[in-house]
C-alpha cells in the first residue's frame, strides 16, 4: 500500500447529492457532527425538494446537503463546493454547476447505467467521455462495494444497498480525517431496536473508511485543523431547534406555560414536532384543524394567562391576518413565528426567501402595528425567541418572529448558554381593581394603560373582582367599553401605534462594524443574509476596500439610532432575498436613497456576488 | 322534562368538575353587567339572556371562573351583558379560541355563544372539530335562520327559496339541519330548545352544563326584524302540540295534544309517525340519549325535515367520551410524572456536545 500523503486545508466545502431516498441529509448531518466534534467552525445548507419522494433517478428527486468547514470562522455554507459526492446521474446533472473547476468529484459508478443516464438526458456516460475533464473524478462503485461488504449479513440486496450512504460517509470521513466516535454511537442508538441493522450500517461505514485507506484511487487525505473558538460547551444546532429551545427558555423565565397552536407547514412543522416532545416543560401543543384555529387557540390560551405561540410560514400568515389584528386590539401577548419560504402562494416550500417583511409590517386591515424581530443565524433563533416573548409579554402585544427556511434547517456550532444568565421575563398579572367609579366603588378598567409602556393590564379569568369583557370592536381608552366616539378612535389608533413605537427605547441600538472608521458605504441587512454579507465584507476588506456593515434584528420598531447611523454614510446598500422590502421601509421612514441588491432564487446569497455588488456600488 | 342524571364518565367526572365553587350562590343581578342591552326590542335573545343570567348563578360556581366566548353577530354580543370574563372575537372563530382557553385552564367554565352564521357558515369547520375533539365547552347556537346583524341575508339554516336582499329570486341552497350535523360530527351531547320556553331552555342548559365534553345546544330563536315568525308554528298554542315533539330520555316518543301520535321504526330501517292507538303502544320507540352510536338520534333529527313534519326538541344524545382537554393535560402530567419536570440546562446540552478549553482547543 503506497503511503498516503496528508495535506492541510484551511477550509473545505463538501456537497452530498443523491435521490431523496438515499439518505443525503442523514449523511450530511453525520459528517457535520463529526466535524463539529473535531472543532471546525461549520455552516450547513440542506437543499431538498418539497416532494416526499419523487421518482428515483429524476432531477426533481435530487436532495443535496452542503457544508462548509474551516479552521477559522465561517459565515456561509460556501459559494461553491470543493467536493461533490454524486450518488447517481441525476444528482450529478443537478449539482455539477455547484462544484468548482478542479474540484473533487466522487461518483457512484454503479448507478451510471444507460437507463439512469438517459432518464436525465445524458446521451453517453460522462465518466467515459470528457464531459468531466475539468474535475478530479473518483469513480467508486459505492453500491456494489457496500453490498459486498455486507454479504455475510442476513439482508436483502435492497436493504444492503440502502447502507451505501454510510459507506460514502465512511469514505469521506477518512478523506477528511474526521473523528468517528459520534457516528458509531449514533448508529448504535438509531438502530437500537435492530442489532442487525446497527451492525450492518457500522460495517458499511467502516468499509467506506477502509476503502479510502486502502485503495489507490485516493492518494491524498486532508486535515482541517480546529478553529479557534471561545471556550465553553458547544453543540451543533439548527434554527428551528434553537427557536424551540428559546421558547422553552422564555417559558421557564416567565413561568408561563407554552400553548402552541399550529398547523403543519414546511418549513415550520419541526417546531411543532420539537415542542410536542417536551411536555415535561408543561407545554401544550395543539395541532389545529387549520391555520386560523391554530392562532385562535393560542390567543384563547393567552387570554387565560399562557404564553400563546403559533408557528407557520408565509401562506399561514396570510390566513392568520384577521386573528393577528384581533390580538392587536385585544392587546394580548402572542408570538407569531413565520419561517419564511419562497412565495407567492405555494411558491417553493423548501427554498429560502425573505419576502414576508411587508406582510408582517402591514398585512392587516386598519392600522394594526406589530413588533417584528428577525434572527440572523441558526443559533440566534434561540435569543430572538426569548426576546420576542419578552416584548409580547411586557407590552401585551402580538410579536412577529421572522425566521426563514435557510436558518430553520441550516446549522452551526452553538456555544450553549448558562441558563443562570438568561434574562428574567417578569409577568405582572393584575389582581386588584385599578380605578374608582364616580361613587367611589373600586372597579377594573382593562384599558387603563401603564404610563411608560402604554401596555394595558393583564387580568386573567379566575381573578375575582376583575370580571371584564374585551373584544374586537373599538373601545374606550381606560374603561374598555365599546365606543364609537370619533376622538376616542383617533386616540386609540395613535396609542396602539405609540405603544409599539415606544419599544424602541427598550431594545439595543443598531451596531455598526466600521473597522476603518471612515467607510462611506454601509451594507445593511436583516435576517439570514448576515452570514453572506459578513463573508462578502471580509472579502472586500481583504482586497483593500472600505465598507461598513450593520444588521437589523429589530424591524419594527427600528432601533432608536437607526436614522442617525444611516445618515453617517454616503451610500447605503441593502441586499435582500425579495424585491426590496427593507429598502422600501428605510427609504420611506428615513428619506435615505438606499440602493437595493436583490436576488429571489430560493438560495442564500453567495459571498462573492455580494462582494462584487459592494465593489460596484463603491466604484460608481 | 326528564333529563337523566348525567351519565358519569369513565373517571366519574361531570362538566362542572375542577371549577371552583362558592359557599353562597350569587344572584341574577350580580351576573348582569352594567352595559345597556342593544338588541332590537322583541328579539328572542332577551329571553335567552334572562334565562342564562338566572341559570348561571344557580350553578354555584365562582363567577370569576366563567368565560363567555363569542364571534360576530347579534348573538355574539351576549358576553357584554353577562358580568363574567368574556371575549367578543372574530366571525366563526370562537370555538377555536375557546379550545385554547379550555385546554390550558381546566378550572374555567367556558361558554361559546353564536348564531347560525357564526357556527354553521364561516365557523363550520371549527365547530365540527370542537365537537369531534369533545373539548369541554358549552356551545350555544341561537338559530334564527337569517343573518341579523348584517341586515337580512340568508343563512346556512334558511329554508330553500328564502327571499332576502342577497337572494331576491329565492335561495337555492339546501340548509343544514344543525342537530344532524352535530351528530354527524361525533358530538357527545346534542340538544335543541326554544327561546320562549324558559323551563325547557333551562333544563337543557342544566343537562349541557353537567355534561363533560362538548355540549352543542341549538336554541331556536326569533329575529323579529329580519325573519319574524320563523318558529310561530312551534310556539302557537293551536299548532305547537302537533308541531313539536318533546324528547324525554326513557319515555316513548310521542306528541300531539293527547300524545296520540308516536314514532316507530319501519321495517325498512327508517322512522314513521303513526297513531299510537292504531299501531299499539308497544311498537312506539322509546327514546334513549345514551346509545353508543348516534344513528337513531340522527333519524329522529330528520323528522322535522319533511314538509309538515314534527320538530323534535330536547336532548338527542348524551354519551361519555374522554375530552380533548383532559387528555392533553393528562399527557403533560404523565410526562412530568415519569420523567420529572423539564430541565432546561440538560435540554440545551443534549445531543452531541464538545467542549473547547481555555486554550481554544477541543477537549
Amino acid at each position: 500500500m503506497s503511503a498516503k500523503e496528508t495535506q492541510q486545508r484551511d477550509r473545505v466545502v463538501i456537497r452530498f447529492a443523491g435521490d431523496s431516498g438515499d439518505g443525503m441529509q442523514l449523511t450530511g448531518d453525520r459528517f457535520t457532527s463529526e466535524t463539529a466534534e473535531l472543532g471546525n467552525d461549520i455552516s450547513t445548507l440542506p437543499d431538498f425538494p418539497a416532494e416526499i419522494r419523487a421518482p428515483a433517478g429524476t432531477l426533481a428527486g435530487v436532495s443535496a446537503f452542503q457544508l462548509h468547514f474551516a479552521d477559522h470562522d465561517v459565515m456561509t455554507p460556501g459559494d461553491i463546493a470543493d467536493v461533490l459526492v454524486a450518488m447517481n446521474p441525476a444528482a450529478l446533472k443537478a449539482n455539477l454547476g455547484e462544484l468548482r473547476p478542479g474540484g473533487d468529484l466522487i461518483l457512484n459508478t454503479d448507478e451510471f447505467t444507460s437507463r439512469n443516464l438517459s432518464k436525465v438526458g445524458y446521451a453517453a456516460n460522462p465518466i467515459d467521455d470528457d464531459t468531466l475533464a475539468a474535475y478530479q473524478v473518483h469513480p467508486v462503485p459505492l453500491t456494489s462495494l457496500t453490498v459486498e461488504a455486507l454479504k455475510e449479513f442476513d439482508l436483502t440486496r435492497k436493504d444492503a444497498e440502502r447502507a451505501k450512504n454510510m459507506f460514502a460517509l465512511g469514505l469521506l470521513s477518512w478523506l477528511y480525517s474526521r473523528p468517528t466516535e459520534t457516528t458509531r454511537e449514533f448508529l448504535g442508538h438509531k438502530f437500537s431496536k435492530s442489532p442487525l441493522l446497527a451492525q450492518a450500517n457500522l460495517t458499511a461505514f467502516n468499509s467506506g473508511w477502509n476503502f479510502g485507506e486502502t485503495t489507490e484511487a485516493f492518494t491524498i487525505r486532508y486535515e482541517v485543523k480546529p478553529a479557534v473558538m471561545a471556550p465553553g460547551l458547544y453543540r451543533n444546532i439548527t434554527g428551528n431547534t434553537a427557536l424551540s429551545y428559546g421558547l422553552l427558555a422564555a417559558s421557564m423565565q416567565s413561568k408561563l406555560p407554552i400553548f402552541l397552536g399550529a398547523y403543519p407547514i414546511t418549513p415550520a412543522s419541526d417546531i411543532l414536532h420539537e415542542l410536542a416532545k417536551h411536555k415535561r416543560f408543561g407545554v401544550q401543543t395543539f395541532q389545529a384543524e387549520d391555520e386560523i384555529a391554530g392562532i385562535g387557540a393560542a390567543l384563547g390560551a393567552s387570554f387565560g394567562g399562557a404564553l400563546g405561540v403559533t408557528t407557520t410560514s408565509g401562506p399561514g400568515v396570510d390566513l392568520k391576518s384577521e386573528a393577528i389584528g384581533l390580538a392587536v386590539t385585544l392587546e394580548l401577548p402572542l408570538i407569531v413565528c413565520d419561517i419564511q419560504r419562497a412565495g407567492p402562494s405555494t411558491g417553493m416550500p423548501t427554498k429560502v426567501e425573505q419576502s414576508d417583511l411587508l406582510l408582517a409590517m402591514f398585512g392587516r386591515h386598519g392600522e394594526a402595528p406589530v413588533p417584528i424581530i428577525a434572527p440572523l443565524s441558526p443559533s440566534d433563533c434561540f435569543d430572538a425567541a426569548i426576546e420576542a416573548a419578552r416584548i409580547a409579554v411586557k407590552y401585551r402585544t402580538p410579536v412577529f418572529l421572522l425566521s426563514d427556511a435557510y436558518l430553520a434547517n441550516g446549522s452551526e456550532p452553538w456555544l450553549i448558554p448558562d441558563v443562570e444568565t438568561l434574562p428574567q421575563l417578569p409577568v405582572d398579572f393584575v389582581t386588584e381593581p385599578n380605578h374608582e367609579a364616580a361613587d367611589g366603588t373600586p372597579e377594573f378598567w382593562p384599558y387603563l394603560r401603564d404610563r411608560d409602556t402604554l401596555a394595558r393590564p393583564w387580568a386573567v379569568p379566575g381573578t375575582p373582582g376583575l370580571e371584564h369583557r374585551i373584544g374586537g370592536i373599538e373601545k374606550s381608552d381606560g374603561s374598555g367599553n365599546i365606543s364609537y366616539d370619533p376622538a376616542n378612535h383617533d386616540s386609540m389608533v395613535r396609542l396602539r401605534q405609540a405603544k409599539v413605537d415606544g419599544i424602541a427605547r427598550d431594545i439595543p441600538p443598531l451596531e455598526v462594524d466600521d473597522r476603518d472608521g471612515d467607510a462611506d458605504l454601509l451594507v445593511l441587512g436583516w435576517g439570514s443574509t448576515y452570514g453572506p454579507i459578513g463573508a462578502a465584507v471580509g472579502m472586500v476588506r481583504e482586497s483593500g476596500g472600505k465598507v461598513a456593515q450593520a444588521h437589523l434584528r429589530y424591524l419594527n420598531p427600528f432601533p432608536a439610532n437607526t436614522g442617525e447611523v444611516l445618515a453617517r454614510y454616503r451610500r447605503v446598500l441593502i441586499p435582500e432575498m425579495n424585491l426590496g422590502q427593507l429598502a422600501m421601509l428605510i427609504r420611506s421612514r428615513f428619506l435615505v436613497d438606499a440602493i437595493s441588491f436583490t436576488r429571489v432564487r430560493g438560495m442564500p446569497f453567495k459571498a462573492d456576488e455580494l462582494a462584487d455588488a459592494i465593489k460596484d456600488v463603491s466604484e460608481s | 322534562m326528564s333529563i337523566p342524571a348525567q351519565p358519569i364518565g369513565p373517571d366519574g367526572r361531570s362538566g362542572l368538575d375542577l371549577i371552583p365553587v362558592v359557599s353562597e350562590k350569587g344572584n341574577k343581578k350580580e351576573y348582569t353587567s352594567d352595559q345597556e342591552v342593544r338588541w332590537c326590542p322583541g328579539c328572542g335573545d332577551y329571553a335567552i339572556l334572562a334565562a342564562v343570567q338566572s341559570f348561571l348563578p344557580d350553578l354555584g360556581l365562582k363567577r370569576e371562573n366563567i368565560v363567555c366566548v363569542s364571534g360576530i353577530g347579534c348573538a355574539a354580543r351576549f358576553p357584554y351583558y353577562l358580568n363574567t370574563y368574556g371575549i367578543h372575537s372574530i366571525h366563526g372563530r370562537a370555538p377555536a379560541i375557546a379550545t385554547g382557553l379550555a385546554t390550558s385552564r381546566p378550572d374555567l367554565s367556558v361558554w361559546v355563544i353564536g348564531g347560525d352564521g357564526d357556527f354553521m357558515s364561516i365557523g363550520g369547520n371549527h365547530l365540527i372539530h370542537a365537537l369531534r375533539r369533545n373539548v369541554n365547552l358549552k356551545l350555544l347556537m341561537f338559530n334564527n335562520r337569517i343573518y341579523g346583524l348584517t341586515k337580512g341575508q340568508y343563512s346556512p339554516t334558511s329554508e330553500v327559496g328564502k327571499i332576502t336582499k342577497s337572494t331576491p329570486a329565492g335561495s337555492v341552497d339546501t340548509p343544514f339541519n344543525p342537530v344532524s350535523l352535530a351528530l354527524g360530527a361525533e358530538a357527545t351531547f346534542v340538544a335543541r330548545t326554544i327561546d320562549s320556553d324558559r323551563k325547557h331552555l333551562t333544563a337543557v342548559l342544566r343537562a349541557a352544563t353537567e355534561h363533560r365534553g362538548a355540549a352543542f345546544v341549538e336554541i331556536l330563536q326569533n329575529c323579529n326584524i329580519f325573519n319574524d315568525g320563523a318558529y310561530d308554528v312551534l310556539k302557537d298554542p293551536d299548532t305547537r302540540d302537533t308541531a313539536v315533539l318533546r324528547l324525554e330520555h326513557g319515555e316513548p316518543v310521542t306528541f300531539g295534544p293527547d300524545r296520540e301520535k308516536g314514532v316507530r321504526l319501519t321495517g325498512r330501517g327508517g322512522l314513521e309517525v303513526v297513531d299510537v292507538a292504531e299501531a299499539g303502544a308497544d311498537s312506539i320507540l322509546v327514546h334513549h340519549v345514551d346509545h353508543d352510536e348516534p344513528a337513531l338520534a340522527f333519524m329522529l333529527s330528520r323528522l322535522g325535515n319533511v314538509d309538515g313534519g314534527v320538530t323534535p326538541i330536547g336532548v338527542f344524545r348524551s354519551v361519555n367520551r374522554p375530552t380533548y382537554d383532559d387528555d392533553v393535560r393528562a399527557q403533560v402530567d404523565d410526562a412530568v410524572a415519569t420523567r420529572g419536570p423539564g430541565d432546561l440546562a440538560a435540554l440545551l446540552a443534549s445531543g452531541d456536545t464538545w467542549r473547547i478549553g481555555a486554550s481554544g482547543a477541543t477537549g
